[in-house]
């Protein structure tokens, strides 16, 4: 881990937010010069603290019909190694949007996206649940998604305001 | 028939952006930097602890200062965030927004014949309301050169043996400018030499961005003689609920109180639920806030000095103040022009006070992308001109 400052933080903040904001203006914004948010940016890049540069997209309206599950997986862990190696196995997949490690009744959280229901149903059955260590599995199918990654998907009409006011 | 409108409302001018207001009504694209009210929509926590209170009934009047529980609320957070602790039983009222605690401070003590001095560019209520209660208003210049503030000597130069009262806001609206604690201090000893009241209005208070906001009641000579205004609207943004607050030494208090029971008879139930709410859990989400002020701030500061119209920074409130004297303009000319040509609304200066000729008040309480549009069709319109 690198040390991280304020500047830091809030270029950090407004790339999360919009990574397409202008060099010139993050600079502004952060009150540095356009090189030192460069390098900082370049810094932070390097370091690992920012991995990608991505968007956030709602594939509903997009048309798809693709289906996402949260897969939840019971999973004995291994000596030496805890959970470790077994998530590795499973991140490997290209179906998996993401995998955590969780508190509760079960241990491992994935989500999986596939272009209909079947291909989630063979995608468990045939290459998660027969995995050595899995114990049980359960898969919840996402119906609506209201929210994602801080925006809400949803249209809703503006709230009218004046124009003027003291 | 003859005329029944009093001479005293007859006499206040009428409203200087009302022009500006009917006209950017009739444009479907205007880029509004024109309003004083914050672009967010109030915390989510809040808006939904007043709903359910009024599920639950809660539709009532409410004890004339406002509900005990909000009293309390505001005294612990004056005391823990200004230093300036007010006893929510006698010194607090909760009112409908800070124009009517305006109103109400100012009537509780002037008295016909009395002069009260107005820190200006300022919110445009404070003279006119003076007037109403049969005052004097007399205006006191805050300059660009002192970013600003309110010095003593100009403070020196307005005292006349029938001064009573001054009005001051700071952080201020328009020019975003404050007064540091050696700001006060300096003008302090006037205000008791002279035996005069202070009217603060600091509903700008929590958008400071460098350093804390002083509140002058803080300072022990001051607090005696001090009436403090603050409210929800802009720290929360929470303008449509109306409520503010006015904190007084007890007499003083009681005055106001008997002016507000009679006007108001309490700020509405729902919004004290709602503003009791803010206190309670809308820290993070005010912080947020001011963060995000602060971000577009330095966008629009920025943005307006590239483009010729000198702006100092402001270091509170919601506004930049640039001036448009690089242009030949006058400040409603450039403001009117802007409007009709490039569907920008700002606020022309000298609405504000005469101090605030020459400049233009634009309010950053829009969206990061509305401000970089805003800042391109100034652009143009400059060009324009060119």
């Amino acid at each position: 881990m690198i040390p991280l400052d304020e500047k830091d933080l809030t270029l950090l903040q407004l790339l999360e937010e919009n990574c397409r904001t202008p060099v010139s203006d993050l600079a502004v914004m952060a009150e540095l010069s356009e090189q030192d948010t460069k390098e900082r940016i370049e810094r932070l890049e390097a370091a690992g603290v920012i991995r990608r540069y991505a968007a956030v997209v709602d594939w509903e309206r997009a048309g798809s019909d693709a289906v996402t599950a949260v897969i939840e997986l019971k999973v004995s862990p291994e000596r030496d190694f805890g959970y470790d190696r077994i998530a590795e196995r499973i991140a490997r997949f290209p179906q998996v949007r993401s995998l955590r490690l969780m508190t509760g009744t079960y241990d491992l959280q994935l989500l999986v996206t596939a272009s209909s229901m079947h291909e989630i149903a063979r995608f468990v059955a045939e290459q998660i649940a027969p995995l050595d260590r899995i114990r049980e599995t359960a898969t919840l199918i996402i119906m609506k998604t209201y929210k994602e990654n801080g925006i809400t998907f949803a249209v809703r009409e503006e709230a009218e305001r004046l124009p003027y006011s003291f | 028939m003859r005329n029944f409108v009093s001479e005293r409302v007859r006499a206040i001018p009428p409203s200087g952006i009302r022009k500006f207001f009917d006209i950017a009504q009739t444009m479907e694209d205007v880029i509004s930097l024109g309003v004083g009210e914050p672009d967010f929509v109030t915390p989510w926590c809040v808006c939904e602890a007043s709903i359910y209170s009024i599920e639950q009934g809660s539709t009532a009047y409410t004890s004339n200062k406002g509900t005990p529980r909000l009293r309390g609320a505001i005294s612990h957070y004056l005391d823990s965030r200004f230093g300036t602790p007010y006893d929510p039983e006698e010194e607090i009222i909760v009112t409908c927004g800070v124009s009517e605690a305006a109103d109400i401070a100012i009537r509780a003590v002037v008295d016909p014949g009395d002069e009260v001095l107005v820190a200006e560019p300022c919110y445009v209520s404070y003279t006119p309301c003076v007037s109403l209660a049969g005052g004097t208003p007399v205006t006191i210049p805050c300059r660009a050169e002192d970013e600003f503030r309110l010095t003593a000597d100009a403070l020196a130069e307005s005292i006349t043996p029938r001064t009573k009262a001054l009005i001051t806001n700071f952080p201020n609206n328009p020019t975003g400018g404050v007064m540091q604690e050696a700001d006060w201090r300096a003008v302090a000893d006037l205000l008791v030499d002279h035996d005069l009241l202070l009217i603060s209005d600091e509903v700008y208070a929590e958008l400071t961005y460098d350093g804390n906001h002083f509140s002058p009641a803080s300072i022990p000579e001051l607090r005696e003689r001090t009436i403090t205004l603050n409210g929800f609207s802009k720290a929360f943004a929470m303008t449509g609920w109306r409520i503010g607050y006015l904190c007084a030494p007890p007499e003083i208090a009681a005055a106001a109180l008997k002016i507000h029971q009679y006007v108001a008879l309490c700020a509405p139930v729902m919004g004290q639920v709602a503003a009791y709410e803010a206190l309670r859990a809308g820290e993070a989400e005010k912080d947020a806030m001011v963060r995000e002020y602060r971000l577009r701030r330095n966008l629009i500061v920025d943005g307006l000095n590239k483009l010729g119209l000198s702006c100092h920074l402001p270091r509170g409130a919601f506004y930049a103040f640039p001036s448009v004297e690089s242009t030949g303009m006058t400040d409603t000319e450039f403001a009117e022009g802007l409007l009709h040509e490039q569907h920008v609304a700002v606020v022309p200066g000298s609405v504000l006070g005469p101090s605030g000729t020459g400049h233009l008040r634009c309010a950053y309480a829009v969206s990061r992308d509305d401000l970089k549009e805003a800042l391109a069709r100034i652009k143009v319109f400059l060009d324009s001109r060119a």
